[in-house]
């Protein structure tokens, strides 16, 4: 294809995506859409698998029956999510195989929030309530995103992930409304999970390389800061429902604007996490590889039983 | 061990009375286990009374590059729609 076809496609591809025509897999679409397309789907998977590893590490310890349900769901729920996105990558042209590979050797990230360890049962309830809380205000406006079947993948993870967040916050009302251990519990939850929601929204919108493009691809349908905000000012009140006390000193009203000024992100903090020195970042990357690598004889069992069944059926109709 | 597991497209009844949908897509070593995981993947809050799956390589699928030839013809055969038959105001249940 000659520069000036290509040009030509380009600005066909642009119009439609304005227009708000969905792309849908076998269309034409710029080298760059689909890459950057591979890019995010695939971390978004696999921030959802790998996201079942903090939660995993409190599922035989939940403190009653009822808890234990409702968390198995939700971590069941992930490993869904996770499927449905990769399931919506692969239709660009890549192999479930490579997406593994890419994530275990270290070159495909996932969410930085996931390279936390979560140390008491409180955990779980300000995962639900804040980590799931941002991830659904980053979600909702990619149900509208350009390309089809990241939009319907998405519109399913957002009705599946309310229980979640909902979950969280009873944990959290629960200490909150228990004994004195308990709240401080609570609060020391909040305490250690607030930033590291808030820098999950990723970096500032003058930091942020990508957004531009992907505005105009409506691969983002609002920025970085303007998400944080939004889950600031709504998470606030949620606090103060629970008697917690968000740990920013610097948080406050502000009339004018009708929203919260809030004080100074500490993004070497996050950079670091983003580079693989969080706290959890091997152990999490480790716990994924063995997963692998113990499951490879479900999958050759699998694969050698199916091929055993289909011989067989071969052989029994020949025989009649 | 590089070979990749068959893909499978899921489609699933909601309700009787409607059509089975395409939901998304699953990878599965045979039908038997592509249903399985189809139950465990797509219809985990009620979503369905009936699952169809199909291995992905068996759909035969229009390209969009022939969606010209294909489904232009259909654009300028106004005749075919009720609104291109002028009839006076007065008549009535038609």
């Amino acid at each position: 294809m000659s520069e000036a076809e290509i040009k030509n496609l380009e600005a066909q591809f642009d119009a439609k995506i304005a227009r708000d025509e969905k792309i849908e897999p076998k269309d034409w679409m710029p080298e760059k859409y689909r890459k950057t397309h591979i890019r995010q789907i695939s971390q978004h998977a696999h921030s959802e698998i790998v996201g079942m590893l903090p939660e995993g590490n409190w599922i035989t310890r939940a403190p009653s029956l009822r808890r234990k349900v409702a968390l198995l769901a939700k971590v069941q729920d992930e490993a869904g999510h996770g499927l449905y996105l990769y399931s919506a990558c692969e239709t660009l042209g890549i192999t479930r195989e490579q997406l593994y590979e890419d994530l275990h050797s270290g070159k495909a990230k996932y969410s930085s929030i996931f390279n936390y360890p979560t140390m008491t049962w409180a955990d779980m309830g300000a995962i639900g309530w804040l980590v799931d809380g941002a991830a659904i205000i980053n979600q909702v406006p990619l149900c509208s995103t350009s390309f089809g079947p990241y939009a319907r993948a998405m519109v399913r993870v957002c009705k599946e992930e309310s229980f979640h967040q909902r979950q969280g916050y009873e944990i959290m009302l629960s200490l909150c409304n228990g004994s004195e251990e308990q709240k401080e519990m609570a609060q020391d939850a909040l305490n250690r999970w607030w930033w590291p929601s808030l820098m999950m929204l990723g970096p500032t919108d003058a930091a942020s390389t990508h957004t531009e493009q992907s505005m105009k691809w409506k691969l983002k349908r609002k920025t970085n800061d303007e998400l944080r905000q939004q889950f600031i000012d709504q998470t606030v009140p949620q606090a103060e429902l629970l008697g917690l006390t968000i740990p920013d000193p610097d948080l406050k009203w502000n009339d004018e604007k009708g929203s919260y000024d809030f004080g100074a992100i500490d993004w070497d903090e996050f950079w670091q996490v983003v580079k693989g020195h969080g706290p959890m970042n091997k152990k999490r990357l480790d716990d994924r590889r063995n997963a692998w690598n113990d499951g490879a004889w479900v999958r050759e069992a699998a694969t050698a039983y199916a091929a055993k069944q289909k011989l067989k059926k071969e052989e029994t109709a020949q025989a009649v | 061990m590089s070979q990749e597991i068959p893909l499978w497209e899921v489609f699933i009844r909601s309700k009787n009375g409607l059509e089975h949908r395409h939901c998304g897509s699953l990878h599965a070593e045979d039908a038997e286990m592509a249903m399985n995981n189809a139950r465990d993947v797509y219809t985990r809050r009620n979503e369905g009374v009936s699952i169809w799956v199909v291995e992905s390589k068996n759909i035969t699928a229009s390209s969009p590059e022939a969606s010209g030839e294909l489904f232009e013809p259909a654009t300028d055969k106004v005749y075919r729609h009720p609104t291109f038959y002028e009839l006076p105001e007065e008549l009535k249940h038609m």
